[in-house]
């Protein structure tokens, strides 16, 4: 039988898998355009606390974190509403997963974006306001689709490091693609087999993903013409 | 966090009362993966760039499926996917070599780290200037000599920004070592937290060892970035 009938665990997996790399995208999307407008700030303290995200959560391995904050933040929350006297909240792993990627790779995120926003003209910015516009409308018409451009290889990296940094969240008992794949290779005694389809589920995630940061930056660079080697 | 230390610090630096653990363990695993990775490297890149179909497209298959599938993933199917493997359990010497965690460990980490680092170089080698290489061919150099006086020495140069990036995402790599029964710093930590349920303790001196560890590596490179490559670097009057 195809898969030894493991077929619907291994689909529900990688749907798992997909969605909690989406998820945590968004995360750390958002944290690295916050993070960088913050590291790029004249306030020092604001630009402090940045760089130390940065620097700290980059020099440590990121399954190291996901333990650190997995399992303390469950402590914290249980010593919060045994102080307040409520009962447990278990905090569900799905969101737990979610969070800490998004925290680590909003570190990644935010050097990406700090990067992008330095190669925008400082110029363009000026002319924007120099028409009256916002702040907020600068950054949306001028600064964002031109950093976009900037950002884009680097977004697509970090995109494909995170895709492949969750498989770790099995270790912290996320029920993804690994997860089904090694429960199905346990039962089956097929381990071999399973963890090459797992490995081929995720070969698959990085090509697709490939072609649409190819598009993507086709898109981006409409107008740019390119140096004839 | 006192506590812990005492309990476990000897067993976070190098030795667990059985054999070497922590820091040792992982610091071992980081250099012989480096190592391995960058002896196949060097001709894995060589093989990348050539105009040869033949001999490029199967190093481009390596680095396609091993840069597009995750560690931990290479791991296992290394660790319990050969292992579950009839024809390994009937072969003596490689029963014995995929029992082992930290063997599989090793091979899975430095075939991993072997095709990052043959795109890194593979790079550098395209980038190297087309004067460079026909000076070298202007004085009748054949291919070997070119590629050993001339193209390699400037290529694994200008790598050396990008390789110490590998170096550091290696180091964080090792982390998944545990999985495969390593002891290392992590697994150190784990155990730890399972006895005296500090998780926050526990996990925060292992990332604070790997913390120091990656400022170390950081310096060094570069420390060697200003020694190969000083004639790169912006000049003042």
């Amino acid at each position: 039988m195809f898969l030894y009938g493991f077929g619907p665990i291994l689909l529900a997996g990688t749907i798992k898998t997909i969605e909690l790399s989406v998820l945590s995208l968004a995360v750390s999307v958002l944290l690295g355009l916050l993070g960088a407008v913050a590291k790029l700030a004249r306030n020092r303290l604001v630009a402090g606390v940045a760089t130390a995200y940065t620097t700290l959560i980059r020099s440590v391995p990121d399954l190291v974190l996901m333990l650190l904050l997995f399992y303390s933040i469950q402590i914290a929350v249980n010593q919060l509403t045994d102080a307040l006297g409520m009962d447990q909240i278990d905090i569900d792993p799905f969101v737990a997963g979610v969070l800490t990627l998004g925290f680590i790779y909003g570190a990644y995120f935010t050097e990406t974006f700090r990067g992008a926003f330095l190669a925008v003209p400082r110029g363009q910015l000026e002319a924007g306001s120099a028409y009256g516009m916002s702040g907020i409308r600068v950054f949306a018409r001028i600064l964002f689709p031109q950093m976009m451009r900037f950002a884009l290889p680097g977004i697509g990296n970090n995109w494909q490091v995170l895709v492949k940094a969750t498989a770790l969240v099995s270790i912290i008992g996320l029920a993804d693609v690994v997860k089904a794949a090694q429960d199905a290779g346990k039962s089956t005694f097929n381990m071999f087999f399973f963890i090459l389809v797992a490995a081929m589920i995720y070969l698959a995630i990085t090509t697709v993903s490939n072609v649409v940061l190819l598009w993507l930056d086709k898109r981006y660079s409409i107008g740019v013409r390119h140096a004839e080697l | 966090m006192i506590e812990i230390l005492s309990q476990y610090g000897r067993a976070f630096l190098y030795y667990d009362g059985q054999g070497l653990s922590g820091l040792a363990v992982t610091l071992w695993l980081l250099v012989l993966s480096l190592v391995i990775g960058f002896c196949m490297a060097v001709p894995l890149a060589v093989a990348r760039v050539s105009k040869n179909r033949w001999v490029s497209t199967p190093v481009r298959c390596y680095t396609y499926v091993f840069r597009g599938t995750p560690l931990y993933v290479q791991l296992l199917l290394i660790y319990s996917g050969v292992y579950s493997l009839q024809i390994v359990h009937a072969h003596a010497a490689l029963n014995e070599f995929f029992r082992s965690g930290l063997h599989c460990a090793i091979l899975a980490f430095g075939l991993n780290t072997g095709a990052y680092t043959t795109e890194i170089f593979a790079g550098a080698i395209r980038a190297t200037s087309h004067g460079e290489v026909e000076a070298a061919r202007a004085y009748g150099m054949s291919r070997w000599t070119m590629y050993r006086r001339v193209i390699l020495p400037s290529a694994l140069r200008r790598a050396l920004p990008l390789y110490s990036n590998e170096v550091i995402l290696m180091l964080h790599a090792t982390t998944v070592a545990f999985t495969a029964t390593v002891p290392d710093v992590l697994k150190v930590a784990r155990d730890a937290n399972s006895a005296t349920y500090m998780s926050f303790q526990a996990f925060g001196i292992a990332a604070l060892i790997y913390l120091a560890v990656s400022f170390a590596l950081v310096a060094a490179f570069r420390q060697a970035e200003r020694r190969w490559l000083a004639y790169l670097a912006v000049r003042g009057h």
